[in-house]
């Protein structure tokens, strides 16, 4: 198949997959219904809460997959030791932000699950960032690490509350509420400043990481700065560094997430189209002992990225009568399907945009319409 | 070639008095002054176009990535919770979002209490927030009748000068939240169109410590 009859979405998922491929993750393959008992228990983790349920015949209340990463972890068995690099392609169900309603959506992801060392991120922000590279060459790979702003906040002893106020300021670069609100907190005055500094970075990683070592150095989030710096030192001199970006309003829910994160974007497309990083507390949670890493694609906001618009449905209509012969139509058709897409009908359809209509009439061809 | 900034503003005295800032800013597109019934203005010179649009759908044509930049109410983002960056507070169109009712009004625990507003979801927040039953009337407009003719016990909205709340016998019960207007930026453009957006920040920031 030419690879320019594939819709953008379709392409990707080509790419991705000879991608996933060529590092040694396996293909992983689900059912569309899970038990809807999984979610319940999990609910945050979800990006919206509603899920499409019905019981089945023996009474069992199942779902249509919502998402793919908790499904993988529950099938997953591991021996000590032992990672497991998997990639998946399917179908999930959500509520659209926007129109309220149920969406299916495509999404590519792949997990990787156990004993995640620092070669494990590396290979999965690689990924992460070839995956956007594969959509576009105008693509941004952003990253933050949760244990720095973790630590921080924790030694500043915030309330339930005030962490998710502080957290939404970050996440929506609002450095003039942040520092509103950080100003009713008992806490100390260095590490208000601190978050202030962090909420206002934003660049190219290879600027930002020495004044992050400056402003980490001794404080509590150096462990988790030292692992991002490590992590991202390896993309030195690979033509993928030069996408990757350090962004602390990338943010997840700490609950669940504990370390390196991100979120991908391609120039032209209005939102996040990749998301992910380290997810070891949604894996204690679910009384599993190793960690994770992984992210998805969101395909369905490919649709839009078509550039190629084209001017024509068709190439070349061929209108024939019932007087033309069928071998003098064959051979038309052969004749003009070498230069692009063809075709027959007997009625002209004058809503139909072409480049050349040909008409046969009592097996006599006569092109009768060029449009340039 | 430069790209294009594409910047939303508000109809009327707010996006008029924002656009003077980014001229100084320099963003200029002295076009916009000419009057007339155009909505888009463009200056290839310094790489902006412009566009008028209804105050409460600046925050949709930025998020949905239409416009790079807009100008809209720290209202609209509460109330709408687009996913946008929100970088700065341009500090004018200073106004409150408020709980107002009747002079005479009290409030009994007992009754489910019945909130006239245009801002339903803030109104809902912050009743949940204090633990309180109430039944949302969503209107467009004329809040200020509700509580009079008995459609509502109180209403929730935007107060300036408490000059229509007084001509209607109404008084603010309690400030809510402080609104301003915001200057909000598409989480994509803010990557691809960094050193424009930042270059337009910090000069607006510099106005507003003038």
């Amino acid at each position: 198949m030419q690879k320019t009859a594939l819709k953008s979405e379709e392409r990707a998922v080509l790419e991705l997959r000879s991608i996933y491929d060529q590092f040694g993750y396996s293909p992983y393959k689900m059912s569309k219904f899970e038990e809807y008992d999984l979610y319940v228990r999990n609910k945050d983790f979800l990006v919206s809460d509603a899920v499409i349920t019905f019981t089945d015949t023996n009474g069992k209340l199942l779902a249509l997959k919502p998402d793919v990463t908790l499904s993988i972890i529950k099938n997953t068995q591991l021996l000590p030791g032992q990672v497991k690099k998997l990639y998946y392609t399917e179908n999930v169900y959500r509520v659209s932000q926007k129109t309220q309603s149920f969406k299916e959506i495509m999404q590519v992801g792949l997990e990787c699950i156990g004993e995640i060392d620092e070669y494990c991120l590396y290979e999965v922000l690689v990924l992460a960032a070839k995956s956007l590279r594969s959509i576009s060459k105008n693509s941004v790979l952003d990253i933050s690490h949760m244990g720095i702003l973790a630590a921080i906040m924790d030694k500043m002893s915030l309330s339930k509350a005030q962490s998710a106020r502080v957290l939404a300021c970050i996440s929506a670069k609002n450095v003039h509420e942040l520092e509103q609100e950080l100003a009713e907190v008992e806490a100390d005055e260095a590490d208000k400043a601190l978050l202030l500094e962090l909420a206002g970075i934003y660049g190219k990683a290879n600027a930002v990481l020495p004044r992050l070592e400056k402003v980490l150095s001794g404080t509590v989030a150096w462990d988790a700065f030292s692992q991002l710096k490590t992590v991202l030192a390896a993309f030195e001199g690979s033509e993928l560094n030069k996408m990757i970006h350090i962004d602390f309003s990338v943010i997840n829910d700490l609950k669940y997430y504990n370390g390196v994160i991100f979120k991908g974007f391609v120039e032209g497309i209005p939102a996040s189209i990749l998301s992910g990083g380290q997810y070891d507390k949604l894996m204690r949670k679910m009384k599993r002992s190793s960690g994770a890493v992984g992210f998805a694609v969101y395909l369905d906001m490919l649709e839009r990225f078509d550039t190629d618009s084209k001017a024509y449905d068709v190439n070349t209509v061929i209108l024939y009568d019932s007087k033309s012969s069928l071998q003098t139509i064959k051979e038309t058709v052969a004749h003009y399907a070498v230069e692009g897409t063809v075709l027959t009908l007997k009625t002209a359809d004058k809503k139909l945009h072409y480049r050349r209509l040909v008409e046969i009439r009592a097996n006599e061809v006569k092109v009768v319409e060029e449009n340039a | 070639m430069k790209k294009m900034l594409n910047i939303a503003l508000p109809k009327g005295r707010l996006g008029e008095k924002a656009y003077r800032l980014f001229e100084n800013a320099g963003f200029a597109c002295p076009e916009i002054y000419e009057n007339n019934r155009k909505l888009i203005f463009e200056n290839e010179e310094s790489a902006v176009c412009y566009f008028w649009a209804k105050p409460s759908d600046v925050a949709i044509y930025v998020e949905r990535g239409a416009a790079d930049i807009g100008v809209t109410g720290k209202d609209i983002l509460l109330e709408y919770e687009p996913d946008v960056y929100e970088l700065l507070d341009l500090k004018m169109g200073k106004c409150k979002m408020a709980m107002a009712a009747k002079a005479d009004f009290r409030d009994k625990p007992t009754k489910t209490l019945r909130v006239a507003t245009k801002f339903s979801h803030i109104a809902s927040e912050y009743f949940a927030a204090k633990g309180r039953d109430i039944d949302i009337i969503h209107l467009n407009g004329s809040i200020e009748i509700a509580p009079v003719i008995d459609l509502s016990d109180v209403i929730v909205d935007i107060v300036e000068t408490g000059t229509t709340l007084k001509e209607n016998n109404l008084v603010v019960f309690e400030d809510i939240v402080d609104i301003s207007a915001r200057v909000i930026a598409n989480k994509s453009s803010f990557k691809f169109k960094n050193k424009q957006i930042e270059k337009l920040i910090s000069q607006l920031s510099k106005q507003l410590e003038e």
